[in-house]
């Protein structure tokens, strides 16, 4: 009997931690959502899908910082995933065990570093060699895809490499035994059977780009306008948020979080993009 | 032993071969003569190193760290294991049919295609003929003809084998090299495969390691029976000769048990 009962308050307990999970997520877009509206029902989406943000005369488009995150999102992607899909490569098939494990300790080291002292390091030593190179004021899209692609590095290594793992081993051996060179074997096999699996790591290291707030709000400029070349300053959503979210009221403090949800929409759409990858390389295994 | 006169076929010479993983020897004194356009079967009970002696041929024991081989491994009269020797042109003459069918993740068509696109082939008309006379050769055109696009996948085990079989013969190799190749096959599947090698022979040397002796039997010109005397001994060859002289009078009792089916 007692069994019994002890059983019972575990698979309870147990669902209520799984359900507060569950939970959590529902609140969160519920809050968020409540706390838009406002935006939606007074400023309207028109207003809040423009470019101009300008709160004392009641326009809270948001546009400038859906392409500030966007364009530094992809940005350092474009920087970031080559270079980690190179390392797990490197990783997993060039170097010796003593190198990899090293290698790998060292990434994850990386994945540790808070995102403060990335962006401080960013602003205080990055931004000013940029400055120099370029004569411009040094903060914006390129500095803030940089520091995103350092940010991005251990997610794609690790994930990648697991991808390139996963590959078995027999279609190498095929491959090679044909007289391929390791190369050919690499562009030929291993790249295109690994290929969901990049996909994934690619789309979760966007994951973590696109909600990165405090790196990107020291190094992108800050300013409320299109960034004109790489090295001009903008803003994205989430450094906007940052900025604005302590001053703010009413309506503009709506907008906010209607940029909040936006960002959010923007993350979710991701999750169902990878959930969508990986269950075709299922069907196709 | 008599030659057989071939053009085209590879000749092997093994001579003194030894094998080491790290520290461990895992064959020792290994002489082979592989015939041209024959058949030779490898036998032996499990972890007796013929597996690995297969691989010597194509030096896919490279691949393994730690491996190292003494002795002389001959092709056409050539050390294969000499500095500068150009081991992605002996993969490309001596193709190799692995265990379990590895078909790529692609169509079959790509699959069959790969060897001579590695080799700079991009012309589809002469692809799409070096696919079809593949897989003609291999006995598998008839049942893929119309699934040419489809996923290699798809197909049942004993098909993917002779795809895999069809891959190494669009390379035009001299010597096909067969690790098992039945071993994950029904014995329908089996019976094909076999016919196939039978077929082939005219045409290239052919080396086979097999745990059934029955297949060695039935399709080998020569048969060479591997031992390990007791574990953590190298292998070694014990008895190298004509199949028919293997399996009715063997000259080493070890072979004569082991045939009988009396140990391994």
């Amino acid at each position: 009997m007692q069994g019994i009962d002890r059983e019972w308050i575990v698979r309870k307990t147990l669902f209520v931690m799984a359900m507060m999970a569950v939970l959590g997520v529902l609140l969160i877009v519920f809050f968020v959502a409540r706390e838009a509206m406002p935006a939606f029902t007074q400023a309207g989406p028109a207003n809040l899908f423009s470019s101009a943000w300008d709160p004392a005369g009641g326009r809270y488009g948001m546009l400038i910082f859906i392409t500030g995150t966007l364009t530094t999102t992809v940005g350092g992607l474009l920087l970031g995933a080559p270079l980690a899909i190179g390392s797990a490569l490197f990783l997993t098939q060039m170097a010796p065990r003593r190198v990899r494990s090293f290698f790998t300790r060292v990434v994850e080291l990386l994945a540790g570093v808070p995102s403060i002292v990335l962006g401080w390091l960013g602003f205080t030593v990055m931004v000013p060699w940029i400055r120099e190179a370029t004569g411009s004021p040094g903060t914006g899209i390129l500095a803030a895809s940089i520091i995103l692609a350092i940010m991005v590095l251990p997610t794609i290594t690790a994930i990648s490499k697991d991808a390139l793992e996963a590959v078995p081993r027999s279609y190498l051996d095929a491959s090679l035994a044909m007289g391929a060179t390791r190369w050919q074997t690499v562009r030929r096999v291993l790249i295109p059977s690994a290929k969901p699996g990049l996909l994934v790591a690619v789309i979760l290291g966007m994951g973590r780009a696109i909600g990165e707030t405090m790196a990107v709000a020291l190094v992108i400029g800050p300013a409320t306008a299109y960034p004109t070349s790489l090295t001009s300053p903008t803003h994205t959503l989430t450094t906007k948020i940052l900025m604005e979210m302590g001053e703010s009221t009413g309506v503009q403090r709506s907008a906010l979080f209607a940029m909040g949800l936006v960002l959010l929409l923007l993350s979710m759409a991701l999750i169902v993009l990878v959930r969508a990858v990986t269950r075709e390389r299922r069907e196709a295994a | 032993m008599t030659e057989v006169a071939c053009g085209a076929c590879g000749k092997f010479e093994l001579e003194g071969v030894n094998l080491y993983y790290n520290g461990f020897k895992a064959l020792e004194g290994i002489d082979l003569r592989i015939e041209r356009c024959s058949i030779t079967a490898l036998i032996g009970p499990s972890g007796c190193g013929k597996s690995s002696a297969l691989r010597c041929l194509n030096r896919m024991n490279d691949l393994i760290p730690g491996a190292r081989v003494e002795g002389l491994v001959s092709l056409d009269g050539e050390d294969v294991y000499q500095r500068g020797y150009d081991v992605v042109e002996l993969r490309k003459r001596v193709g190799m049919v692995f265990q379990k069918p590895n078909p790529f993740p692609k169509s079959v068509y790509e699959n069959v295609a790969y060897g001579p696109r590695l080799f700079g082939i991009k012309d589809k008309e002469t692809l799409d003929d070096i696919v079809e006379s593949s897989l003609v050769s291999a006995a598998l055109w008839d049942e893929v003809k119309g699934k040419l696009k489809s996923s290699a996948l798809a197909l049942s085990g004993g098909q993917q084998q002779r795809l895999c079989i069809a891959r190494v013969l669009a390379v035009q190799p001299e010597v096909i090299l067969l690790d098992e190749p039945c071993s994950a096959l029904d014995p329908i599947a089996t019976q094909r495969i076999e016919d196939l090698l039978v077929e082939l022979k005219s045409r290239y040397t052919i080396v086979i390691v097999t745990h059934n002796m029955q297949q060695a039997a039935r399709v080998s010109d020569y048969t060479a029976f591997f031992m390990i005397e007791q574990q953590g001994d190298p292998g070694r060859v014990i008895e190298y000769d004509t199949t028919n002289a293997i399996f009715t009078n063997p000259k080493d009792e070890r072979t004569e048990r082991y045939i009988t089916g009396r140990f391994g």
